[in-house]
C-alpha cells in the first residue's frame, strides 16, 4: 500500500506540472482557436528565468514570481508578434509557432549558455516526511498544492467573475461576444498572457523537481501537454486537470512496473480516447471551465 | 420623417472573393421599424453584418447618429448603442440564461436594472428558466433570449435578423408581439421573410435584390402593391 501511495504522489506531482502547461494550451485553443506549439518554449523560459532569479536572489518565492512575469511578458510578445498575423489559419499557426519554439530554445542557449543547468529546491522544501511506511517528499507535495491552488483560482475566475464569463462565452461564440461590445482581441491577449504565465510557472516548478533543466525540455513537455489537451478535450480546463493527473499517474505506475512502456502508455491512452471519445473526456461541451 | 439614426450610402461588401452587396443605400428613421425584405440570397443578412462590422464594407459608408462607423471594429460599433440579434440567435449554449444576460450587461446601474426588469416582464419564460443552460431552451425561448440580450444596455438601435425563422406559428406570434412592444422604446431594423408579420410591425420597407436596394416605401404601400410583392418577394 505504501508503494501505491508513493507512486500516486509521484504521478500526481508530475500530473500537476503537465497540467500547468496544458491548462494554458487548452484555453488558448478553446478561446482563440490557436494551435500554439511555442507553448513549450515559454515553459522552458520559465524554468531558466526562475533558476537564474533564484541564483541571484536566493528566494524561491521571488524566482516563482520572476518566472510568472517572464511568462506574462513573453506571452504578450508571442501573441502580438507571432500569433496575431496568423489568426484563423491553422497551417500557418503550426509552422510559425514550431519555428518560434526553436527560436525560444536557441535563445535560451544564447542568454544562459548551452549547458544544462542544475536546480535544487529551497531548504524548507527539501527532504521528506514519513507517515508510517509512506514517504512524502516535501517538494512533490508543494507542487501538488500549487497545482491545486492554480486550478482553484482559475476555476473561480472562470466561473465567478465577469472576465471569466466573457472567456467562457468567447470559447463558445467569439463573434457574438464582439457584437455585445466586448473587445475580444484584448481578451485574447490577456488569456494568452495568463496561459503563458501558467506554463512558465510549471517550468520553474519543474526545475528543482527534475534537478536539471535544458533548452529542449520545452518540446518534450509540450508533447505531453498536447496529449493531455486531446485526452481532456480541447478547450476544457477541468478536462486538462483530470487528463494531466491521468497521464502523470499512468507514467509513474508504468515507470515502476513496466518501465519500457512508461512513455508509450500516454500515446496508448490518447489513442484509446480518440477511438472511443474523439472529442476528449470533457470536450464537446463548448465550455472552458 | 424624423431624423435618420442610421444611414447606408452605396455600400459594397465582399465575403472572401464573393461580391455580396453591390449597392445598398437606405435610411433608418429614429423610433421606427424599418424592414429589409427580399428573396433568399438578396443580401439582407450581409447588410446587417456589414452594419455591425462583422463583414466590413469595402466601399460606401455606414453612418450612425451622423458618425461614420464604416471602419470600426464590431465591439466599438456595439458600444455606440447597436444591439444585434443574428439569424442563428448567437446564444452561448453552455451558459445559463442569466449568464447570457450578464455577458451583455456592460455595466450594472439603475438603467440596466430597469431594462432587465422590463425585458423579463416581456419574456417571463426567461425568468422561469434563469438557471437553465441556453442550449437547452426551445427555439422560441432562444429567440426571446437573443432579443432580450440585445436590448440590454442603452442600445438605441436593434438589428434583428429573421426572428420568425424555424419557429412554430404560435411562437412567431409571441415574438412579434414582443418586438411590437419593443418598438415603443427603441429603433429597429428587421430582416424578415414572413411578410405578414413584417407588415404588421414595420413602418417602412426596403426591398433588396441581388445585393442592391431596389425599392423603398411605407409599409402600407407594399401591402397594397401586389405587383411589387410578386416581382421581388414571390408572394401575392
Amino acid at each position: 500500500m505504501d508503494l501505491f501511495f508513493n507512486l500516486a504522489i509521484n504521478g500526481l506531482a508530475t500530473g500537476m506540472l503537465i497540467f500547468l502547461l496544458a491548462a494554458g494550451l487548452t484555453i488558448i485553443f478553446g478561446l482563440m482557436d490557436v494551435l500554439n506549439f511555442a507553448h513549450g518554449g515559454l515553459f522552458a523560459w520559465g524554468a531558466y528565468s526562475g533558476v537564474w532569479i533564484y541564483d541571484i536572489s536566493g528566494s524561491f518565492l521571488v524566482a516563482i514570481l520572476g518566472a510568472i512575469v517572464t511568462g506574462l511578458l513573453l506571452g504578450a510578445l508571442t501573441e502580438w508578434l507571432i500569433i496575431k498575423p496568423v489568426y484563423g489559419n491553422h497551417v500557418q499557426q503550426i509552422l510559425i509557432t514550431l519555428g518560434f519554439m526553436l527560436v525560444l530554445s536557441e535563445m535560451l542557449k544564447v542568454v544562459f549558455g548551452p549547458n544544462q543547468k542544475s536546480a535544487a529546491p529551497p531548504a524548507y522544501l527539501d527532504g521528506s516526511w514519513q507517515l508510517g511506511d509512506v514517504i512524502l517528499i516535501k517538494y512533490r507535495i508543494f507542487i501538488i498544492l500549487v497545482g491545486a491552488l492554480v486550478y482553484g483560482i482559475t476555476y473561480f475566475i472562470l466561473k465567478r467573475t465577469r472576465i471569466g464569463l466573457i472567456v467562457r462565452a468567447g470559447v463558445m461564440n467569439k463573434e457574438m461576444v464582439q457584437s455585445l461590445g466586448i473587445n475580444i482581441r484584448l481578451v485574447f491577449m490577456l488569456v494568452f498572457m495568463v496561459g503563458s504565465a501558467m506554463a512558465a510557472l510549471g517550468g520553474v516548478l519543474l526545475a528543482p523537481y527534475s534537478g536539471v533543466i535544458y533548452a529542449e525540455m520545452g518540446m518534450e513537455f509540450a508533447i505531453l501537454a498536447f496529449i493531455v489537451v486531446v485526452i481532456g478535450g480541447m478547450g476544457s480546463f477541468t478536462g486538462s486537470l483530470l487528463a494531466a493527473i491521468l497521464v502523470g499517474m499512468a507514467q509513474a505506475f508504468m515507470a515502476y512496473y513496466v518501465s519500457e512502456l512508461s512513455l508509450a502508455v500516454n500515446m496508448l491512452l490518447m489513442f484509446a480516447v480518440l477511438i472511443f471519445r474523439p472529442q476528449g473526456l470533457f470536450g464537446g461541451k463548448g465550455e472552458a471551465a | 420623417m424624423m431624423k435618420a439614426l442610421l444611414e447606408l450610402h452605396d455600400v459594397q461588401t465582399y465575403i472572401d472573393q464573393y461580391h455580396i452587396l453591390h449597392d445598398i443605400s437606405f435610411e433608418v428613421p429614429k423610433g421606427e421599424v424599418t424592414v429589409l425584405l427580399g428573396r433568399n440570397g438578396a443580401g439582407k443578412t450581409t447588410t446587417l453584418r456589414t452594419i455591425m462590422g462583422l463583414n466590413p464594407a469595402a466601399k460606401g459608408s455606414v453612418q450612425y447618429n451622423s458618425e461614420d462607423i464604416t471602419k470600426l471594429s464590431p465591439y466599438k460599433i456595439a458600444k455606440k448603442g447597436i444591439g444585434y440579434v443574428p439569424e442563428d440567435q448567437g446564444i452561448f449554449e453552455g451558459l445559463t440564461v442569466g449568464e447570457n444576460m450578464r455577458v451583455a450587461m456592460k455595466k450594472e446601474n439603475e438603467s440596466t436594472h430597469e431594462r432587465m426588469e422590463w425585458v423579463l416582464d416581456l419574456f417571463p419564460d426567461l425568468k422561469t428558466f434563469w438557471k437553465k443552460p441556453g442550449g437547452q431552451l426551445s427555439g422560441g425561448q432562444k429567440q426571446m433570449l437573443a432579443i432580450a440580450r440585445a436590448y440590454m444596455n442603452e442600445n438605441e438601435l436593434l438589428l434583428i435578423d429573421e426572428p420568425s425563422k424555424g419557429l412554430a406559428p404560435i411562437v412567431v406570434e409571441k415574438v412579434m408581439e414582443s418586438i411590437q412592444q419593443m418598438k415603443e422604446r427603441t429603433t429597429i431594423v428587421l430582416v424578415e421573410q414572413n411578410f405578414l408579420m413584417a407588415s404588421r410591425i414595420g413602418d417602412q420597407f426596403y426591398i433588396l435584390d441581388d445585393g442592391q436596394t431596389v425599392h423603398q416605401g411605407a409599409m402600407e404601400e407594399l401591402q397594397e402593391n401586389e405587383t411589387l410583392r410578386k416581382k421581388y418577394l414571390g408572394i401575392a
